[in-house]
C-alpha cells in the first residue's frame, strides 16, 4: 500500500492515518490510541453495528471484523512491512453479548515469522477483565 | 425465491448491504454488492477482509433461522466462527455467500459457509460456526 510505504520511508507511521485511509475502517469509525508500545483500538458504538435489536447487541460480524482490524494494526506497529498483512484464517470466540457502548481491542503477536504471523486479540467494553470476544489468527506478511 | 420467515436482516447486515437471494431447505444464499466504502485497500479496490467475515457470520446466523427445527421467536448468538481466506474478492463484483445449518441440537446449531464470486469451486473464503440457541433476549437487557 502506497500510504504505508511512504510512511515507512519517512519513518512516520501514523496508525490513525492508516485507519482513516481505508474506506471500510472509516465506515466502521475505528480509532486507535497508542501509548508507547501499547495499542488500544476503539470501535465507537453506532446504531448500524447492531445485530440484535431487542437487547440490543452488537452484530457478531462487526465484532469479528473489528478483531481482524485490531490484529492488523498491531502487526503494522510491530513490523516494518509495507504491504498490508492478509488474513489467512481467523478463529473468533464470542464470550459475552456486545452492549451498545464503545468496544476496545488489544492484540498480541504470539509469533512473528518471516512469512506468517500469529496474532491473538481480545475485545472488552466496560470492564477490561470481562472480555466480550477473543480471536487468534494467521496473517500473511 | 425466498418465501421463508419474513424477518429483515439485522441492522449491521443491512448497513453493509447484504440481501437474501434464496433459501432452499437448510441452505440459504445471500449476496453482498460491491461498494466503495467497504474497500480495505484503496490501491487495489479489494473489499476489506472484515466485510467477508461479517457477511459469513451473518449468512450463517440466517441459515440457523432457516433450519426446519428453528422456532420463531427463539433467540441465538454466535458462539464461535472460524474463517479461512482463500483469495481476495475481485473488485466491482458482488459476493455470494452460501450457508448451511447442517445440525441443530437443543442448544447449539452448527453451520458452514462459503463466500464466492464466479464459482463455488473457487471460494473467496469459507467458514465453520457454532451458534447458541435460547440466549437471553429480554427487551433492553443490554441497556
Amino acid at each position: 500500500m502506497k500510504l504505508l510505504a511512504d510512511m515507512r520511508q519517512n519513518n512516520t507511521l501514523d496508525l490513525q492515518a492508516v485507519l482513516d485511509h481505508l474506506p471500510y475502517t472509516r465506515f466502521m469509525g475505528i480509532r486507535v490510541e497508542q501509548r508507547g508500545t501499547e495499542i488500544t483500538t476503539i470501535m465507537p458504538f453506532d446504531d448500524k453495528l447492531v445485530g440484535n435489536t431487542n437487547l440490543p447487541a452488537i452484530h457478531g460480524g462487526a465484532i469479528g471484523s473489528f478483531l481482524e482490524i485490531t490484529a492488523v494494526i498491531q502487526l503494522l506497529a510491530e513490523t516494518s512491512i509495507e504491504r498490508f498483512p492478509k488474513t489467512v484464517d481467523i478463529s473468533v470466540d464470542y464470550l459475552r453479548s456486545g452492549k451498545p457502548v464503545d468496544t476496545y481491542g488489544t492484540a498480541i503477536v504470539t509469533r512473528l515469522g518471516r512469512r506468517v504471523a500469529n496474532v491473538r486479540c481480545e475485545l472488552w467494553q466496560e470492564e477490561r477483565l470481562k472480555p466480550i470476544a477473543a480471536s487468534h489468527g494467521q496473517f500473511l506478511l | 425465491m425466498f418465501d421463508g420467515t419474513p424477518h429483515e436482516l439485522p441492522p449491521y447486515a443491512q448497513a453493509i448491504g447484504m440481501e437474501i437471494v434464496d433459501v432452499e431447505g437448510r441452505v440459504c444464499l445471500l449476496k453482498l454488492a460491491y461498494r466503495d466504502d467497504l474497500v480495505g485497500d484503496p490501491d487495489t479496490g479489494v473489499l476489506h477482509g472484515g466485510v467477508i467475515t461479517a457477511s459469513l457470520d451473518n449468512a450463517s446466523g440466517w441459515a440457523v433461522r432457516c433450519h426446519e427445527d428453528w422456532h420463531d421467536g427463539e433467540s441465538m448468538a454466535t458462539l464461535d466462527i472460524r474463517i479461512d481466506y482463500m483469495k481476495p474478492a475481485v473488485p466491482h463484483q458482488e459476493i455470494l455467500i452460501e450457508a448451511q445449518c447442517y445440525k441443530i441440537t437443543k442448544y447449539i446449531a452448527f453451520v458452514r459457509g462459503i463466500a464466492f464470486q464466479s464459482s463455488k469451486n473457487d471460494p473467496v473464503a469459507t467458514s465453520v460456526a457454532a451458534f447458541m440457541i435460547g440466549t437471553p433476549n429480554a427487551q433492553g437487557a443490554n441497556l
